[in-house]
């Protein structure tokens, strides 16, 4: 398949041979290309011991620990054609990553969540409510995740609101008046859990407020691990965000700024779904051994869409389940899992929903 | 003002770019130009025609001459 049919291929329609078989072409071309361009990667891959002319599936392609691009500035293609540098997690006195983006690898991405949200929400961009603060997104060259986020969105939109001032207060009338001008009509909302839990949600609640808005899809993600401080569940905060704003849909998105784009969207069924761009596997800690379904590991995302930087496989410090593979009853083709938290003995790190205020 | 001539416009307010290098300029090429710069681009556009561009052809959308092809889609004559 060529790389351009690929990336215009529908979001969930290869099963597992096919995803395989074109993940094998893709993984093994993309491993060597980073090998030969980015000499820590070329390193890396000597000292695995694998050599030119070796073949990477899914399953054997060499993984990353994320945690590398904290610690390193890797890319595979010359300084001046980076145009966009993404940092994750910054909370105060701790080490950020940094993805260095060149033109294709961005534009790549953007196709592949592209293709994936619109499959959602249909191919017309909508009214883009988003749930934070204008100002995340000042700085134009140094986003933070979450500021890549909202404006990796930001192709779906056609009038955008955001709802929380520079005080990150919530705008009641603001919001309002924005839902009233398209009222019957189909609005995107987006937003980071833990910002919508605790400037959304819990605000509306405490102020006895409720949005009202039954066309709405809203697509959240961003970490749980602030909810679960607060002792707040998937089910709770779906549950009370549902009832606060009113709102038609909620899906959850898992994604991470080292693979921007890929995003694993949540069916119906409560089921997070990898796309024909991205995949998941999850390992035993213990070893690194694959795990079976229904079997709690450790999170590892493969996307052969990154080629800037060698972020292509990598093992996340996040834990989840293998639920199955092409036969959700939603439907859609490829891997589905579920996220449960982080590796207990991680480094603490937050995630994009890290506000320092 | 001729139809090519409000599209010319629109960059020119949008971009702080001289008129003769409109037709070398791309998505990400100038600074301007970047995914905030894109997304007022495309707010202009459809203002200016009274059209509603799709997100695949607000990604197409990556060099002036490009645009014009994806305005024509829209029975945008130029």
């Amino acid at each position: 398949m060529e790389f351009e049919t690929w990336l215009r291929s529908p979001p969930y329609g290869l099963d597992h041979r096919e995803k395989g078989d074109l993940f094998e072409e893709l993984l093994t071309q993309v491993t060597h290309y980073h090998g030969e361009h980015c000499k820590e990667y070329g390193r890396f891959l000597s000292a695995l011991g694998h050599g030119k002319g070796e073949r990477f599936s899914r399953e054997s392609v060499p993984m990353l620990p994320v945690t590398v691009f904290k610690e390193l500035e890797l890319r595979s293609v010359p300084e001046d054609q980076i145009i966009k540098t993404i940092t994750s997690s910054g909370t105060t006195g701790q080490r950020v990553s940094k993805i260095m983006l060149d033109a294709q690898t961005a534009t790549n991405q953007q196709k592949a969540l592209c293709q994936i949200v619109s499959h959602w929400i249909g191919p017309q961009r909508l009214p883009y409510l988003v749930l934070d603060s204008k100002k995340v997104l000042r700085d134009r060259t140094m986003f933070s995740a979450r500021g890549a986020g909202i404006l990796g969105f930001s192709i779906f939109s056609s009038k955008t609101c955001y709802a929380l001032d520079e005080e990150m207060r919530l705008d009641l009338e603001g919001v309002r008046a924005f839902l009233e001008r398209f009222r019957g009509r189909p609005i995107l909302v987006f937003g980071f859990t833990f910002m919508i839990w605790k400037y959304v949600v819990r605000v509306l609640e405490e102020r006895g407020e409720r949005l009202d808005i039954p066309q709405g899809f809203l697509l959240h993600g961003g970490g749980w691990k602030k909810l679960q401080k607060e002792a707040v569940s998937p089910e709770e905060f779906k549950e009370r965000a549902q009832a606060a704003l009113g709102i038609g849909q909620i899906s959850s998105y898992y994604g991470m700024a080292e693979q921007t784009g890929c995003i694993s969207l949540e069916c119906p069924y409560g089921h997070l779904h990898t796309s024909t761009w991205s995949d998941v596997i999850l390992r035993r800690p213990s070893d690194n051994s694959i795990c079976e379904r229904g079997e709690t590991g450790v999170i590892q995302v493969i996307s052969p869409l990154p080629t800037s930087y060698p972020g292509h496989s990598l093992l996340t410090e996040d834990l989840g389940v293998l639920l199955g593979e092409d036969d959700c009853p939603c439907g859609r083709l490829g891997t589905y899992f579920s996220v449960i938290g982080r590796i207990p003995r991680a480094e603490v790190r937050g995630c994009s929903d890290t506000y320092e205020g | 003002m001729t139809n090519l001539e409000r599209y010319d416009r629109i960059f020119l307010d949008t971009f702080s770019v001289p008129r003769e290098k409109l037709p070398e300029i791309k998505y990400q090429g100038i600074p301007d130009w970047d995914s905030v710069g894109h997304m007022d681009l495309m707010s202009a556009l459809e203002e200016a025609f009274s059209i509603s561009i799709s997100t695949l052809d607000v990604l197409d959308f990556s060099t002036y001459e490009k645009g014009k092809e994806i305005l024509m889609k829209y029975g945008v004559e130029l």
